[in-house]
């Protein structure tokens, strides 16, 4: 038996692999270790890849996901960092309110994504001129040069290694957080605040990447195991490695950064309309805003659908997408197996004539062609607490 | 019945001229939950270390090759519609093809179950 190159992992040279703060409990849990953007992480617990994903659409899933880079632009006052986050992205961070989280994107001068990342306004006055952002591990050092090469003068980056970072998801999160953390019941989706956890300092979000509702919790690294021991303890929590995690997210159809999304690929072609509000559509200023806003405008070339396969075999990343007359309109860039949807589900790239729910594709797998159509995403419904509006 | 293990991960088991042919619970247990199985059609010749399945888990699709070569005479066509099997069952009803030998000389290429398990201490 051989096993294809994992189409999943940014496998990085196994040699000086980074851990986090929560290796040695990975392993205590019986974690399978992998390379992953240059630190060693757990892919899986014995429970299983299908397991732990169902888990976490039932219960509630705990991710140590402390890999992503997490630091602050810090400058004199809110106006002023968040111009100079907007001169980086297409976001709106101007309107950002005190403890709102917003999603956002580094662009290139050509309209290509550096980076995908969470952007967070501190809820307290005191802390304002302050954005708290999460970006992707293996980005760090590629986002970090650019930040601090691009930021103006009295706008900071100040990156927060001494930061764990872990990740709650799942219906019973909320009722779990209560128990440990009285601040966490009253946010609502993509609002953060700080908190206690067991008289543990830390910051919590209601945000996450699996379409379930969840929190965020950025603690200090050498209190990151005993709230992680603490969450575990709960009788519905239950680990949950990154191979669940890629299967969650892409049920969820969240792109993953170096797959669904790169410094090829624009806002608009990966269908981001959400992270480039109306005002910034209107004013620019960002780069690549001439070719995002005309393909916001006029229609990309390509965009990124969710597909279907018709029959049970899933269609890997690098898949050819081919019309039904045989020419290739795409290629998959995520693909594998739902759990919750049960069956395969992907994601990819199709000429802007194939982007209708409904149209059929066939996918080339192993030498054949498998039917298949693009559908609306996401597969598996995003469940997130949103508070009414009041 | 004699069986007989490959460095793939696979065992074969001979009864007679005909082999037949899974993984290992060690490669269940590395490939994690199968969730999607494509078998041969019967009569293809296979010749040693040809594609004979192909099985794909959550995460990644892996081949399954001939560990000797023969023709196809039956597949297991249960683990089509449950693909788990593989994961229970590895080493019983998670097989995959029967064989008919063509050069029975190739086992002696193969380990016993002692030094397979041996070989997986290695790993």
């Amino acid at each position: 038996m051989s096993h294809a190159p994992d189409s999943h992992s940014l496998t990085d040279t196994p040699e000086a692999l980074l851990e986090t703060p929560l290796a040695g409990l990975h392993r205590e849990l019986g974690a399978r270790m992998v390379p992953f953007a240059g630190y060693s992480m757990p892919v899986q617990y014995p429970k299983g890849i299908l397991g732990e994903h169902l888990w976490t659409r039932e219960k509630a899933g705990l991710f140590d996901v402390s890999h992503m880079g997490q630091a602050f632009l810090v400058g004199p006052d809110h106006a002023t960092t968040a111009a100079a986050l907007e001169a980086l992205t297409p976001g709106d961070f101007r309107n950002l309110g005190l403890g709102r989280v917003r999603y956002t994107l580094l662009t290139t001068p050509q309209g290509g994504i550096i980076d995908d990342l969470m952007v967070t306004r501190s809820p307290e006055p005191a802390a304002d001129g302050s954005l708290y952002v999460v970006v992707n591990a293996g980005r760090k050092a590629v986002d970090y040069a650019h930040l601090a090469a691009s930021l103006p003068a009295g706008v900071e980056l100040r990156p927060a290694d001494d930061l764990a970072l872990l990740a709650l998801q799942g219906p019973l999160a909320a009722s779990v957080m209560a128990r440990h953390c009285p601040q966490a019941e009253g946010l609502g989706f993509m609002t953060a605040t700080r908190a206690e956890f067991d008289g543990i300092e830390c910051w919590i979000s209601r945000s996450g990447y699996t379409g379930e509702d969840g929190y965020e919790i950025s603690v200090k690294a050498d209190k990151a195991e005993a709230l992680a021991r603490a969450l575990l303890a709960e009788p519905y929590v239950a680990p949950i490695g990154l191979g669940a995690r890629d299967s969650l997210r892409l049920e969820a159809g969240l792109c993953l950064y170096g797959h669904d999304i790169d410094e090829a690929t624009s806002p608009a072609e990966a269908d981001l309309g959400f992270a480039v509000p109306k005002r910034r559509r209107a004013e620019g200023g960002f780069p690549g805003a001439d070719r995002i806003l005309s393909e916001f405008a006029g229609g990309a070339a390509r965009r990124r659908v969710g597909i279907r396969p018709e029959g049970r075999a899933p269609a890997r990343e690098g898949t050819e997408i081919r019309s039904p007359s045989g020419g290739v309109i795409g290629i998959v860039t995520s693909g594998g197996f739902g759990p919750t949807v049960g069956a395969p589900i992907a994601m990819g790239y199709v000429a802007a004539d194939y982007t209708a729910p409904g149209t059929a594709v066939t996918l080339f797998v192993r030498g054949k062609d498998l039917a298949a159509s693009v559908v609306p995403m996401p597969f598996a419904p995003h469940r997130y607490f949103r508070k009414s509006a009041s | 019945m004699t069986t007989y293990f490959s460095k793939d991960h696979e065992w074969v088991r001979i009864d007679g001229d005909i082999a037949t042919v899974g993984i290992t619970d060690y490669a269940q247990s590395q490939l994690g939950d199968v969730v999607y199985v494509e078998l041969p059609e019967i009569g293809k010749t296979l010749a040693k270390g040809d594609e004979a399945a192909v099985v794909e888990s959550v995460k990644a699709a892996s081949e399954v090759f001939a560990p000797v070569s023969g023709s196809v005479e039956a597949v297991n066509g249960s683990l089509v519609d449950e693909p788990a099997k593989i994961n229970e069952a590895a080493e019983t009803d998670g097989w995959f093809v029967k064989l008919r030998l063509s050069d029975a000389g190739e086992l002696t290429e193969l380990m016993n179950e002692a030094a397979y398990k041996a070989f997986v201490e290695t790993l």
